[in-house]
């Protein structure tokens, strides 16, 4: 398991900016980052090379912001290598609310997700033969 | 152009006065008499049914106020029994429970007769088809009006609220000659009506009847330029009768008020001092008929003036002017009354919210909007969309439950609305009248 943040953004002008403008000052690198277009307010995901840091530093400029626990694994990068993985978590009845990848070092690509049911979930990874991170 | 009533509505200033002051005298004492909430507010005043001898001697009781109604929920104001009432109706309260106002036989008469006086003075004659766009229910507006418009002999369709589509193709196939809704749902109407490619000539509407809303003259000119009806304002509150308070004549020079039914005064909203009328006050109503819930000094909230001198029409009556506001906080969207503390009490029951909001009301193509905007309280979700959405759907639910509308709901980031040093300003108004 992983840690992401989450952070609550307004539907507001430049409201991803200051996000990250306030990760600048702190000194923290972005890994990844996720967020949907909704009408009036989102959930800006993301992953950092500090998680502690940036939490602490978010929450200090006033951002409403959370630490959320992922599931993360290694995916070959090579065609059907993820759509395996899900089938065979699907048929373990693991249901997935949202996945996105993130930037890792070698070959592999990065994928987070995140569940209801991780310690299922990696059971299914581990039998699958999927690395975890 | 006829008058309904003429022996009432072109009666000398004397004779009116003469006819009002026995009324009150009657109502004073009826009221004191049967109503426990009247006579223990009258005792603890030191005030006498027959101290009333003068007109000016109203003057000497006290007012009631929509909390004195609230308080006395349902039927604490009534002055029969209950198996003498003939209609029950209500409005939106400040506080869940609704304000309720009740009707016997007789009242119904008085009510439908005020009305009739009121549609013949905006120009309904009997050969009329007239389209009615209030909300047929609890609300006093739809039934009101209808009641009237078949006294004097026209016939109704009751087409209720929403669907505008509808209600145009209702209009043009029925051939409606007159149009009652509120101001703004007329100008949609017109609206609606240029997108289906349809030409006011292909209607035959010719007079129109807006209330249960203030609106300006401008509103009105361009209600009579884009629908080509004769358009006027009329007035009244479900807490005296509904709609048949007053209403405007053709020459729309303020609205004529059933002074033999209602005896008007304008007081100083600050010192509650009793004005001449002239300039503008707070309208306090009294019901000088009302045989179900007497309304004796009944506090409207709304700010208007009364111009006692003869119109060119012919009436007597005096006028009031179209409303200026009101010295309250209750706004009304969409015809529905609202009060900011209603929706206070719906964001306080929620403990994901702050205690920072603001209610929004604009105008967007003639429709009123009311959205509401709330901080959250802290971040215990604000990394789970699903819980967001659910608690956004779930405030969504609740306001309109004790609002009767819908309103937009938008969460805001905590400390991202504007605070204010003492008073705060919670509620923006951006209509445009």
């Amino acid at each position: 398991m992983i840690n992401q943040i989450a952070v609550f953004l307004e539907n507001r002008k430049g409201r991803i900016g200051d996000c990250c403008e306030v990760l600048k000052h702190a000194g923290v690198n972005l890994c990844s980052m996720s967020i949907a277009d909704t009408t009036d307010f989102g959930i800006l995901r993301m992953m950092t090379d500090d998680n502690d840091k940036a939490l602490f530093y978010l929450k200090a400029a006033g951002f409403m912001c959370a630490a959320v626990p992922l599931v993360a694994m290694q995916v070959p990068d090579k065609p059907g290598a993820l759509a395996d993985i899900l089938i065979a978590l699907d048929k373990a009845g693991v249901n997935i609310d949202y996945l996105y990848s993130f930037a890792g070092a070698g070959e592999n690509a990065h994928i987070g997700f995140k569940t209801n049911e991780p310690q299922k979930a990696e059971k299914v990874l581990t039998e699958a033969g999927v690395k975890i991170i | 152009m006829k008058i309904y009533d003429k022996k009432t509505e072109t009666m000398s200033r004397r004779s009116m006065a003469a006819l009002q002051l026995k009324r009150l005298k009657e109502i004073v004492k009826y009221a004191y008499d049967r109503v426990p909430f009247y006579r223990k507010k009258y005792d603890e005043a030191g005030v006498k049914p027959s101290d009333i001898k003068t007109l000016e001697d109203i003057r000497k009781l006290p007012f009631v106020t929509k909390s004195d109604l609230r308080d006395n929920y349902p039927y604490g104001l009534l002055a029969v029994p209950v198996s003498d009432l003939a209609r029950i109706h209500a409005s939106s309260g400040t506080s869940g429970k609704p304000t309720v106002v009740a009707y016997t036989k007789e009242d119904m008469e008085d009510w439908t007769e005020c009305v009739a006086r009121l549609v013949v003075a905006a120009g309904g004659r009997s050969d009329d088809i007239v389209q009615i766009c209030f909300g047929y229910g609890l609300f006093t507006g739809a039934l009101g009006l209808h009641q009237g418009w078949e006294r004097i002999g026209a016939a109704v369709i009751p087409a209720s609220t929403g669907n505008s589509e509808r209600q145009i193709m209702l209009m043009k196939d029925l051939g409606a000659t007159a149009l009652v809704a509120t101001p703004s749902y007329a100008l949609h109407l017109a609206e609606v009506m240029e997108k289906m490619g349809i030409s006011p000539d292909e209607m035959k509407l010719r007079v129109g009847m807006f209330g249960s809303e203030a609106s300006s003259e401008e509103m009105h000119r361009e209600i009579a330029e884009k629908l080509r009806l004769f358009p006027t304002d009329n007035y009244g509150l479900s807490e005296l009768i509904g709609p048949g308070v007053s209403g405007e004549c053709e020459y729309k020079c303020g609205m004529h008020i059933n002074e033999d039914y209602f005896y008007p005064e304008i007081i100083d909203p600050t010192t509650l001092a009793p004005t001449d009328g002239s300039d503008y006050g707070e309208l306090v109503l009294t019901s000088l008929t009302k045989k179900s819930m007497p309304m004796i000094r009944y506090r409207t909230k709304d700010i208007t003036k009364i111009d006692y001198s003869p119109c060119k029409c012919g009436r007597t009556t005096a006028r009031m002017a179209k409303l200026k506001g009101r010295t309250d906080d209750m706004l009304i969207i969409k015809g529905v009354n609202v009060f900011p503390s209603q929706i206070e009490g719906v964001l306080l029951g929620f403990s994901e919210l702050g205690s920072t909001y603001q209610i929004i009301v604009t105008r967007e193509d003639y429709k009123d909007k009311l959205e509401v905007k709330v901080e959250l309280a802290d971040d215990s979700i604000v990394g789970d969309y699903g819980a967001l959405e659910n608690l956004k759907n779930r405030i969504h639910h609740a306001l309109r439950t004790v609002l009767q509308i819908d309103a937009k709901l938008t969460l805001t980031e905590h400390m991202s609305l504007a605070r204010s040093e003492g008073k705060a300003k919670r509620v923006f108004d951006m209509r445009k009248y």
